[in-house]
């Protein structure tokens, strides 16, 4: 109501009528809000928490049926078009237009936004900078990789100095460079400008460096504070169980998750395990004695993510949802599916690939990588925006022919064999990609009998999915209609059906919130305990701890191979400190793209910032 | 402050420096915003070659393909009368450039021939046609193949009218007197199935109101909805731009190419086919561009509500081209029609315009008609557009 808040909102309701099922969602609940002016403030929370509803609102793009909103000291409901005269909002999906170039899309939104000729020599010359998308100005917008688009959507929207920022999710799909890059521009926006920033994010890490967080879920707020208030939540109960054994850190990581009356949360970090007790006692409990065997256990100052598995955790109990139970069901599908992976089986070679190339046009997307894959491995591919990730990962599949080279999967060659080679391998793609008009237990059908199984076989393998994916209760909704997290589950059984050898994920847990994650990686270490071998992309560095090895590629060049551990000390770092994949994977890039100024001083700096 | 400025007390000269500024806003970004529309259409091929190619192929398929004139028609001639009173009759069609006849020696065969289409039509001169003819009772027998029932019409005018004519002169030279029926001739035809006839003219008018449709209704449906799926419109919304300043950006580009393809189809029109203009060249232009607002605003509407390119372009094809086809009077004659699907057709502004151009075209200026028409015409762009305003708001729900 003064200056010194951008952004009031006094019991806010928003309801959806979802046309599919004709029900009525209720997006938010009763929320209150008080967004000082000058400052960055997140809004954290799973997927139908409420976020983008919320930020639309702000911009004038929806109707605000109940309560009352102002922005910038104005009523949103009646003056919509002067707000949007002076903030600039960047949605998730930034609508740029893909026929126009770089340059094109600039000055389109600097006419409209009434950017003087003036102004815009200086202002572009620093947006080009930050962004680095200097070199392309005349590329068509479609032309541009994921990241590129994210960070010229990001440009546009600053082409002025608005007074309000709002940001939806700007780093979704966004590789780890590209995040350091557009924070920074963000913050010293901030600093330069004195502009409020909202920003709803995924990204625990992110929401860290903000001076006030709002912790949502399905429409409620659920807490609001400063980061460390936040954090406050998991105080005297982060500890970290550092090993030394040969098993993986996700193995003990896995045991503790399954302890869910003792143990809240547990990560597999820096090659050791972080954990949180469900509370300050249970850390002296006899039975958390046993699980953590010889590791040696430390105490830990909480982060912000501590802070939130501890709200969600609690939140979830309220409410009879039982996330434990989840778990439990996830690990089990290990003990229950055919453990035909013996102690000799697992050296066996599943995907070997050698001088592998493909080119589009004179673009080479994939120049000659070479590994292989075992039996039971878990195994991620991890690039920037553009570095030929997808492409790899599609030729694996088949989908996609190499221009040369070896490749040979499940001890089929893919190039003379492909057909065969598919029948051994599932694939779960990024977009949901099953038929949202049919039911559950029709997609199952479906695709069970396009993969050759009928009568008695197909029935015990779909049981058998159903139960390992909890998906029981759910055979006659349309799959369309499922939320997301149940598409996915969907999604995997369906891969699973025909029991392949090999499993395809692309960036599966890709704008999924922290809680979900961890049951997604719980159910894939288990599947890998079977002798699956999986295959998986992901943007989320610290999941990459939870793969037995990694390649690192850039500009279709393989940069790095390895566990975790071999690749931060390929990145230059001492095998015994303590490791940190966000900073390993920005270093090997950057070593890549600048030789001579490899570690210096900035390339640092980033890193720390990340885990400040 | 914005509202504390606007509350204070303004001078005339604050007044008017303000409304200056607020046009001139008002013309930058609606200039930057026709710019990018420009940009996209030119970029994208496949909108322009519906907008500019489309046109030209639709008028040299309909203007010549479907050109319903016959010419060396095959046909064969049944002698069964060898005189040279028989051999004038036909003569007729052995110098038309209607005709190639073949003589055959009996009916047997030119049946045969029939049969096998290799002929079109049979004219039969019987054994007793000139002992007839100078009994003022000369009789021909005309048969046409009627599978395709419009070529078969105008072979048997064709047919007929040089027979007739034919005869008319053989009367004059047996310098009979026409009260009497000496030397006359009678053709006896018989048309198997009957057709509309149908011609250039007639179909050229109408084709340009289907281009104009075209291009108005059916591209426009898209350009709307393609902002919608792809998500273009949320960023542009929180900004200063107003919603009219969006759609007028959206009608320009359009409006020009519509006006291109109306300029081909007059040129075309004129130069290749000969169509006539017997009214007002200018009257046309001016109807022609009511008509372009009126396709325009449909097509923004459609694309508005649907937000979704497949189904505008769906709904498009069908309250916009299949009726200006079916219902406007382009194939079927709406005087011809049950009274009920006559009042639907007169529903759609298509329908108005076609009317409109054919007599503007076909017979001149007729100021009742044209002014009822018009005024029509306006009601619907009115129509059209404020709907496609009322619709377009700067809101996501």
């Amino acid at each position: 109501m003064s200056d010194a808040h951008a952004v009031v909102g006094r019991h806010l309701h928003k309801r959806f009528l979802d046309k599919e099922s004709g029900r009525t969602i209720h997006a938010l609940k009763d929320i209150n809000l008080d967004i000082p002016a000058g400052s960055i403030t997140a809004f954290v929370g799973p997927d139908g928490a409420g976020k983008t509803t919320l930020i639309r609102m702000m911009a004038g793009l929806l109707r605000c049926e109940e309560g009352e909103l102002q922005v910038l000291g104005l009523d949103v409901a009646r003056h919509p078009q002067q707000i949007q005269d002076r903030i600039s909002y960047m949605p998730q999906r930034f609508g740029l237009y893909e026929d126009l170039s770089v340059q094109e899309n600039l000055d389109l939104y600097a006419d409209l936004h009434g950017v003087p000729p003036e102004a815009r020599g200086q202002r572009y010359q620093r947006l080009m900078e930050m962004t680095g998308l200097a070199r392309f100005t005349d590329r068509p917008a479609g032309k541009l990789s994921g990241g590129m688009k994210q960070k010229l959507g990001l440009a546009c929207t600053l082409v002025r100095s608005p007074e309000l920022l709002l940001l939806d999710e700007p780093t979704v799909g966004v590789d780890p460079l590209s995040r350091v890059e557009l924070w920074e521009i963000v913050e010293q926006l901030r600093r330069d400008e004195h502009l409020t920033v909202i920003i709803s994010t995924a990204y625990l890490d992110e929401a860290e460096r903000c001076s006030r967080v709002y912790v949502m879920h399905e429409g409620e707020i659920l807490a609001e504070g400063a980061p460390e208030a936040l954090s406050a939540h998991a105080r005297d109960r982060c500890f970290m169980a550092v090993t030394h054994s040969a098993e993986p850190a996700r193995a003990l990581q896995a045991r503790l998750l399954d302890a869910c009356e003792l143990v809240v949360d547990a990560v597999p970090q820096g090659g050791h395990v972080r954990f949180i007790v469900a509370n300050p006692d249970s850390q002296h409990d006899p039975r958390l004695r046993s699980l953590l065997g010889d590791a040696e256990v430390q105490a830990m100052t909480p982060r912000l993510e501590d802070g939130f598995m501890v709200l969600m955790r609690r939140r979830l109990q309220h409410m009879g949802h039982s996330h434990e139970a989840s778990l439990a069901a996830a690990a089990m599908s290990a003990e229950e599916s055919t453990p035909q992976a013996s102690a000799d089986a697992t050296r066996e070679v599943m995907i070997e690939v050698r001088d592998l190339v493909r080119r589009f046009g004179d673009f080479v997307a994939v120049n000659s990588t070479s590994f292989a894959v075992q039996r039971g491995e878990i195994f991620g591919l991890l690039g920037p925006n553009g570095a030929g990730k997808t492409t790899t990962f599609r030729m694996l599949c088949g989908l996609l022919p190499a221009s040369s080279g070896f490749l040979q999967v499940a001890g089929v060659n893919l190039r003379t064999a492909r057909a065969d080679a598919r029948r051994r391998i599932g694939y779960v793609s990024q977009k949901f990609s099953l038929y949202g008009n049919l039911s559950v237990m029709e997609n199952l059908e479906f695709f069970g009998g396009a993969y050759g199984l009928r009568g008695k076989r197909l029935r015990r393998r779909i049981d058998t999915v159903m139960e390992q994916f909890e998906l029981g209760g759910l055979e006659r909704t349309p799959s369309g209609h499922l939320p997301g997290g149940f598409k996915q589950r969907l999604a995997m059984a369906v891969g699973l059906l025909h029991e392949p050898d090999i499993l395809f994920l692309d960036e599966p847990t890709s704008g999924t919130d922290p809680l979900a994650r961890r049951e997604f990686w719980r159910r894939i270490t288990a599947l890998a305990d079977t002798g699956v071998t999986i295959i998986i992309t992901t943007h989320f560095l610290d999941e990459a701890e939870y793969c037995d090895r990694i390649v690192i590629q850039d500009a279709g060049e393989l940069k790095a191979l390895g566990t975790p551990r071999e690749v931060w000390v390929q990145a230059g770092h001492r095998a015994d400190s303590f490791l940190n994949m966000e900073r390993a994977f920005i270093d090997i890039v950057n070593q890549g793209r600048h030789p001579k100024t490899a570690n210096t001083g900035a390339v640092i700096a980033t890193g720390e910032v990340l885990h400040a | 402050m914005p509202e504390a400025a606007a509350n204070a007390p303004m001078t005339e000269t604050d007044h008017g420096v303000a409304q200056r500024r607020t046009v001139g806003a008002f013309l930058r970004r609606l200039y930057a915003l026709t710019r990018k529309e420009v940009r996209q259409l030119l970029r994208d091929k496949s909108n322009l070659s519906i907008g500019l190619l489309l046109p030209v192929i639709l008028m040299l398929i309909f203007g010549y393909g479907l050109s319903l004139d016959v010419r060396n028609a095959p046909v064969a001639v049944v002698m069964e009368d060898a005189s040279p009173a028989a051999m004038d009759a036909i003569s007729a069609l052995q110098l038309s450039p209607y005709f190639s006849p073949v003589l055959v020696r009996s009916m047997h065969e030119a049946n045969d021939k029939m049969l096998s289409r290799e002929v079109d039509a049979v004219v039969r001169v019987p054994s007793d046609f000139s002992s007839a003819l100078a009994a003022g009772q000369g009789r021909l027998q005309v048969i046409v193949h009627g599978a395709e029932a419009s070529r078969a019409s105008i072979i048997l005018n064709y047919a007929t009218s040089a027979l007739l004519q034919q005869g008319v002169r053989l009367q004059d030279r047996s310098g009979g007197a026409s009260g009497d029926g000496i030397g006359q001739v009678q053709v006896d035809s018989r048309l198997w199935f009957n057709a509309a006839n149908t011609s250039t003219w007639y179909l050229v008018p109408g084709l340009i109101v289907l281009i104009m449709t075209l291009t108005g209704a059916f591209l426009t449906a898209l350009v709307m909805a393609r902002e919608w799926e792809r998500g273009t419109f949320e960023a542009l919304f929180v900004s200063p731009v107003k919603p009219v300043e969006i759609l007028l950006a959206k009608i320009i580009p359009y409006f020009g190419v519509g006006i291109i393809g109306l300029t081909m189809c007059l040129t075309t029109a004129r130069f290749l086919f000969g169509v006539p203009m017997e009214g007002s060249l200018l009257l046309l232009l001016f109807a022609s561009v009511l008509y372009l607002f009126v396709a325009l605003g449909i097509g923004l509407l459609i694309s508005s509500v649907t937000r979704n390119q497949f189904m505008a372009s769906q709904i498009s094809l069908l309250v916009s081209l299949l009726p200006v086809f079916m219902l406007s009077g382009f194939m079927f004659d709406l005087r011809n029609v049950p009274f009920v699907i006559n009042v639907i057709g007169h529903l759609f502004p298509a329908t108005h315009f076609m009317a409109l151009i054919k007599t503007l075209m076909l017979a001149g200026n007729i100021w009742p008609q044209i002014i009822l028409e018009c005024s029509i015409l306006t009601a619907y762009a009115v129509l059209f557009i404020g709907l496609a305003r009322l619709v377009t708001r700067k809101r996501l729900d």
